[in-house]
């Protein structure tokens, strides 16, 4: 993975020591909280409901072993023995001291992570695809692309108060693992008919209040001009973006009002005048970069299919999980394993200190030092040989991470919501634990299939509801919980924003509420092979609707 | 009713104001303002703790008196004035508990 050079350890150290500085004077009353607040949050320190909250960049979900290590140490001295992973590859802390900050950022540096760009109107962390590097179907590991972004985004002098914040998400897989299209700017790495490394280029898209799947702007951007297109976008935004309204300021409102092809034009010529100049890549450059996130040396250890074939039939949990939480890797002996961090009746996202030990442990000794975080709020081990799944599984059962529940109900998606968030209307994570307890069976989760099921506390949408298959919001209705259901969502290459199916249900319907619609797809599909999205796209909105409002049109 | 609530500077630690006691970890603990009058003080009073450094994020919030013991009208100071309502172990509720 990438290791800070000279320049970025300076840096880094030298944000430390500004920060400090800057904390001492807040609690020396020399400056106000108008004066800090914008600080603070330049440093990732937001105030919420019980306490202050640290969110620590994870620059595309990569991390390794010591860096997982010193999240853990953190979290066991300065918060409450955990963490909380979030929806775009990052960690928070919910805890801390502003008077313990600095120690803490003096920590992440010494292990190459900051908080820097995690708040405010800039570019955010790039996230990228948590099987970068390790997946099957995987034209070219994306993570060196992100990378080139953070540099060219960190404190970018012209991109540091942009109308609003900036959201770029990259994948190198057809198969869209990234969420893409629900990015400011999504970057597909793909090959064209030369064999040329390129991007399709998504601009526009988002969640939150308005909604909007990205458009694609171009087909084919070379990669040697990531730099020189990106920049492009962020002036047209940064020119034309609705600064006088904050709902209005995020760069898909802009793309929306313009439409998209006079977008594309403005943004081509601008592109114009930037192209082949100081911006362009030097492919000595990208090499160099590339040569970071070189694959692991994975040794062939053919004896995997027979190891895994006989701890199959030893251990049906060991098959389970094989079954549910270990992905095909692009080597024929190793495999991608998921940690959920979605155990039943668990606050999903959240592990505790030992737990990060732990993983890290693991990670040492089977997964050659490499962790993952996944927007998905899970972690992963993106190399393991087969040959090691068992030992890998029986580790995580010791820790309680070895829940087979990837890409089922209760692998659900919240947002820390009306438990922790300052800005919630509603709980998530109580919405999340009563829900996953319901289908803890994993009979009858395997038998629903793939299901998408994500949760925000409030309209911002970090819990990514719209694009659930299952998506649940929570609002304030007199006073009270209120949540509302939406279907048919999906963030993948066929993003959709969900529907929203019809009156909201008080906390202690939603369950139920969720349990028909899933009972009514059952009903429905036309067998085992035909997952929810597929049926809720060919059955619409309408069965789903009568079995959760039936009763009452009939009764009105 | 109203009682007045903050986080404290330092630390984040979500306080209530208990007049001449200062501020208190726990709303138990706070002063209630049953009118017009009352709640000015309170005000006056968050006001002087923001400007000298000491809090931050005051607020007026309503209250009610249930069995005697303040009860927060929204279910956002309930949290806060207790903790995570998913981990027990944790906040205010955690040290009543113990
Ligand atoms: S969706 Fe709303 S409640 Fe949930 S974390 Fe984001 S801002 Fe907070």
């Amino acid at each position: 993975m990438y290791r800070y050079d000279e320049f970025d350890q300076d840096f880094v150290k030298a944000r430390v020591a500004e920060f400090t500085d800057q904390v001492e004077r807040r609690l020396a009353g020399e400056i106000t909280e108008e004066q800090f607040r914008p600080l603070r949050l330049m440093n990732g320190v937001y105030l919420q409901l019980h306490a202050y909250m640290l969110r620590i960049a994870i620059p595309y979900g990569t991390l390794n072993t010591g860096q997982l290590r010193m999240l853990a140490h953190i979290a066991r001295r300065y918060d409450k023995g955990y963490g909380h992973f979030t929806t775009r590859q990052n960690i928070q802390f919910n805890w801390p001291a502003l008077s313990d900050i600095p120690a803490i950022l003096a920590d992440l540096a010494s292990v190459e992570m900051h908080a820097i760009q995690t708040s405010g109107n800039c570019i955010r962390n790039v996230t990228a695809d948590h099987f970068a590097g390790a997946a099957a179907d995987e034209v070219a590991d994306p993570r060196p692309y992100a990378e080139i972004l953070r540099q060219w985004s960190s404190v970018h002098p012209e991109f540091s108060y942009l109308p609003r914040k900036f959201k770029i998400a990259v994948t190198g897989a057809e198969r869209d693992r990234a969420a893409i299209q629900t990015h400011d700017i999504g970057l597909h790495l793909k090959k064209n008919a030369e064999g040329e490394l390129g991007f399709a280029v998504y601009v526009g898209g988002g969640q939150g209040r308005t909604p909007m799947v990205a458009k694609k702007i171009r087909d084919f951007l070379p990669e040697k001009h990531l730099l020189s297109y990106a920049t492009a976008i962020l002036r047209v935004y940064n020119l034309y973006g609705r600064r006088d309204n904050k709902y209005k300021a995020r760069i898909k409102i802009l793309v929306h009002e313009t439409g998209t092809e006079e977008f594309a034009r403005q943004v081509e010529a601008e592109w114009a005048a930037l192209k082949d100049q100081e911006l362009t890549l030097p492919e000595a450059d990208i090499a160099a970069i590339n040569a970071y996130f070189a694959p692991p040396a994975l040794a062939a250890r053919p004896e995997g299919d027979e190891v895994v074939k006989l701890a199959r039939l030893d251990s049906k949990s060991f098959a389970d999980w094989v079954d549910q939480n270990v992905i095909t890797h692009r080597r024929p002996d190793y495999a991608a394993v998921t940690i959920s961090l979605k155990g039943i009746g668990e606050a999903p996202g959240d592990a505790s200190d030992s737990q990060m030990e732990a993983v890290a442990d693991i990670a040492d000794q089977y997964a050659f030092g490499e962790i993952r975080v996944s927007h998905e709020q899970n972690l992963i081990l993106p190399h393991v040989a087969r040959a090691d799944l068992k030992a890998v599984y029986d580790a995580l059962v010791e820790i309680e991470l070895a829940t087979p529940n990837s890409g089922l109900i209760t692998d659900i998606i919240a947002c820390p919501g009306l438990d922790y968030c300052a800005l919630a209307n509603a709980r998530s994570i109580s919405v999340a634990q009563e829900i996953s307890r319901r289908f803890a069976s994993l009979e009858r989760q395997r038998d629903i299939g793939e299901l998408k099921l994500k949760i925000s506390g409030c309209i911002n949408a970090c819990g990514h509801h719209h694009v659930g298959h299952i998506g649940i919001l929570g609002v304030e209705k007199k006073g009270a919980e209120l949540y509302q259901v939406t279907l048919g969502g999906s963030a993948d290459e066929h993003t959709a924003v969900g529907e929203i199916i019809g009156r909201g249900f008080g906390p202690d319907e939603i369950t139920d509420a969720i349990e028909t619609v899933v009972e009514t797809y059952l009903a429905h599909r036309l067998d085992r092979s035909e997952n929810f999205l597929d049926a809720y796209r060919r059955l619409g909105p309408a069965p789903f609707k009568e079995a959760l409002y039936g009763g009452e049109a009939k009764a009105a | 009713m109203k009682v007045l609530t903050a986080n404290r500077l330092t630390d984040g630690e979500a306080i209530w104001y208990a007049g001449a006691r200062g501020w208190a970890e726990t709303i138990a603990e706070a002063d209630v303002a049953g009118d017009k009058a009352g709640e000015a003080e309170l005000e006056a009073a968050g006001k002087a703790a923001f400007a000298n450094n000491e809090v931050v994020d005051v607020e007026l919030i309503d209250v009610e008196l249930v069995d005697g013991l303040i009860r927060p009208v929204r279910l956002r100071e309930r949290i806060r004035a207790a903790g995570p309502t998913n981990r027990l172990d944790l906040g205010k509720q955690a040290r009543t508990a113990a």
